[in-house]
């Protein structure tokens, strides 16, 4: 198209070159500076975290308990920490994400207010600030949900009504469940009328197509949703600042009343309320390599995976 | 699997008619209620943080939140009329002579006497509320009752001493000092980061600097946190040798790059959205293709880079890990950029965790939250509803 453009424009007025419109062209330049700010600084960014991390980045710091008052050793029970809160908050998430997703394709009409309103929530889901997710954890599932719990079952007993890793994974759900949503409802898109009608024709229910026509295909859309829930699930604190980090444990989560350690939250507790920050710098910035690459190849195949989705729509 | 066909295919009335199934109806229902789940959780999003700060409205019975909330500006209005010396904390010093007994309770003083397990339930502290009031005239009723509201409009955050005071002034302005700063960076980068990808750049360029840029998104907050807090802390200190390395600054410059793909990827999306017959017009016209990005293109765009500037409003104004280790946590009142400063969501990521379930502090960070929620909810409502609308009418020729 700009191509065509430039053609005619060359042809028809062949005094005004491009290279003759000088304003036009560093009001581009400009623009193009812009872009080469942020990709400039994304990269200064991952080079000084991977230039500064990469000292201690070890197998072993990845495998051993931090030691030391937190100043020596390794982020095991930290990684660990984060694997189990983001696979409780998928087995969380994701059924009712795509189900959800399901509805909004298939189900609701054209003009519903009801599929309009579920629209509306899981947008302003995706916005609203994480900290009140933590808040919404803290005064739902830890005081209301446990609390009510430990009343009826523990005679008052303070065993569920407190931070643990149950909550703060089902306190990330709720975060991450418009990601799953948006992503899954994307894929079910791409899948062509012409195969629902087909299902439809010989006969089989809307429940039928949907579990044996619709379903199938989008397995790649839940993934997607799935990874990028994951790996938004694994950077993100606020939410479990109060519903069940901890700052050290001696050992890893045991069962799900437990507390846990959080890869991003000991990076803040590490730069912010260490006993000795200078000293322990290296871990810092070697845990956040780690972070850093966990969320960003997790991204980076859901990425893939979707540009691949894309590409079969067309 | 395989339906049964009736033997005689006879396409009558009765046949053609929709069979009802269980399972599909079954199925149709499950779904619709899982999908309105999240309808759902909006709303207990909002009761359960609003209901945490209820106690700070003891005047107040089981009634709607909107009321509760006009009444409590009502009497912030009051409270900004009355004279200073009227909120000074001696004056309920003398008032609370009278019931000596409540004194903790109702002070919500941050000592270690007061038992969680009392606050049980808001309706137990409305009694404890409407038990201290009896004794005094229902005009200075309010007033007694509301002591932590009179000190929302001080300009002091003090939520920890004998004396507290919540001045939520101090807060906001932080909070407003921040997003400033970080929308005056990020919002003419994203935007013209995104009139480039979608005007200028060639296709096999978009589709490089696209993910780039939206690989940005996908970096956590924490970490952009941890790089203001040590390397962008120190260099920005370098150049303009100000005093306190965190402020709010520094704060903004890192919630710009949280801000940046958001506020990039919606206007993208807003400039592509643009129907190329506007662009072949106005090339045709004769315009340039600059003239064509900043002259046609961008004002048929501005609703949706209204909302993208909205959206990252909201992302800004929420952010907690930045803030918490970027801005310097200390809640001064100064306009100066360079002095720290502690925002809202920052308090509450800072305080929660050390406050007594029930007491007063507590319930004012709550109270934070249900203000910030309704922020976040009204700037995206303002984003879907009438960005949308407008754009609608745009392209509708209206």
């Amino acid at each position: 198209m700009d191509t065509v453009n430039n053609e005619i424009n060359t042809a028809f007025f062949p005094s005004k070159k491009r290279g003759a419109d000088l304003k036009g062209n560093i009001v581009i330049g400009i623009t193009q500076v812009a872009v080469f700010l942020i990709i400039a600084v994304l990269f200064v960014i991952l080079g000084i975290i991977i230039y500064q991390g990469r000292e201690r980045f070890s197998w072993e710091f990845i495998s051993t308990f931090p030691t030391n008052g937190m100043t020596e050793g390794g982020i095991f029970p930290a990684l660990i920490g984060t694997f189990i809160l983001v696979i409780v908050m998928s087995i969380a998430a994701v059924p009712f994400g795509t189900i959800t997703a399901i509805y909004l394709t298939e189900y609701a009409k054209e003009n519903s207010k009801f599929a309009a309103a579920v629209r509306f929530s899981v947008r302003t889901l995706a916005v609203v600030p994480s900290i009140i997710f933590g808040l919404f954890g803290l005064g739902f599932f830890i005081q209301f949900v446990g609390g009510g719990v430990d009343k009826v079952f523990n005679a008052g007993e303070l065993h569920w009504g407190q931070p643990n890793i149950l909550w703060a994974s089902l306190t990330m759900a709720l975060l991450t469940l418009p990601v799953i949503i948006v992503s899954v409802e994307e894929a079910l898109k791409t899948i062509p009328r012409e195969l629902r009608e087909a299902s439809l024709a010989l006969g089989a229910t809307k429940w039928q197509t949907i579990k044996q026509v619709v379903l199938p295909g989008s397995v790649s859309g839940i993934m997607t949703g799935t990874i990028l829930a994951v790996s938004r699930g694994a950077g993100e604190v606020a939410p479990i600042l109060f519903t069940g980090a901890a700052y050290y444990l001696a050992t890893l989560p045991a069962s799900m009343s437990d507390q846990f350690m959080n890869l991003g939250y000991h990076i803040y507790i590490m730069s912010t309320q260490s006993s000795d920050v200078e000293k322990t710098m290296p871990i810092q910035f070697a845990t956040t390599l780690v972070l850093l690459i966990l969320t960003l190849s997790l991204n980076l195949v859901a990425v893939i995976i979707r540009s691949r989705i894309r590409r079969r729509a067309k | 699997m395989n339906p049964q066909f009736p033997k005689n295919p006879s396409f009558t009335k009765e046949t053609l008619k929709k069979q009802f199934r269980l399972s599909e109806f079954l199925a149709e229902k499950i779904i619709s209620s899982v999908a309105f789940l999240s309808i759902a959780i909006i709303f207990l999003i909002f009761i359960f943080v609003f209901k945490e700060s209820l106690p700070l409205f003891s005047f107040g019975d089981k009634v709607k939140e909107t009321t509760e909330i006009q009444a409590a500006q009502s009497d912030k209005a009051e409270s900004y009329g009355a004279p200073a010396e009227d909120l000074a904390p001696e004056t309920y010093g003398a008032e609370v002579v009278s019931n000596e007994d409540l004194q903790p309770e109702s002070y919500g003083a941050p000592t270690e006497d007061l038992e969680p397990e009392t606050y049980g339930d808001a309706t137990e502290d409305l009694s404890v509320g409407s038990a201290e009031e009896t004794p005094v005239v229902a005009s200075e009723n309010k007033e007694g009752a509301d002591r932590t509201w009179s000190t929302f409009v001080s300009t002091e955050w003090v939520p920890v001493s004998d004396n507290p005071r919540f001045g939520l002034i101090a807060l906001l302005i932080g909070t407003l000092k921040v997003t400033i700063i970080s929308m005056l960076i990020a919002g003419p980068i994203a935007i013209l980061a995104a009139i480039y990808t979608s005007c200028f750049a060639s296709k096999r360029v978009k589709e490089i600097i696209k993910p780039i840029i939206e690989m940005l998104a996908a970096f956590p907050s924490v970490v952009i946190g941890f790089f203001a807090l040590m390397v962008l802390a120190t260099f920005f200190q370098d150049i303009f040798g100000y005093g306190s390395r965190l402020n709010a600054f520094i704060g903004g410059v890192a919630m710009a790059l949280a801000a940046i793909p958001i506020i990039y990827t919606i206007s993208e999306d807003a400039l592509s959205a643009i129907p190329k017959t506007f662009t072949e017009a106005s090339l045709a016209l004769g315009a340039s293709k600059a003239q064509t990005a900043f002259l046609v293109i961008l004002p048929a765009a501005t609703p949706g880079i209204f909302a993208a500037l909205l959206l990252g409003v909201g992302r800004v104004f929420g952010e907690t890990m930045i803030a918490l280790m970027a801005t310097g946590n200390a809640a001064l009142l100064s306009a100066n950029p360079f002095e720290s400063v502690r925002t809202f969501a920052a308090t509450i990521g800072s305080e929660m965790a050390e406050t007594v379930f029930g007491e007063t502090h507590y319930s004012v960070l709550f109270f934070i939250g249900s203000l910030l929620f309704i922020f976040s909810f009204g700037l995206n409502a303002i984003a879907e509803f009438y960005v949308k609308g407008k754009l609608i009418k745009k392209f509708q020729g209206k």
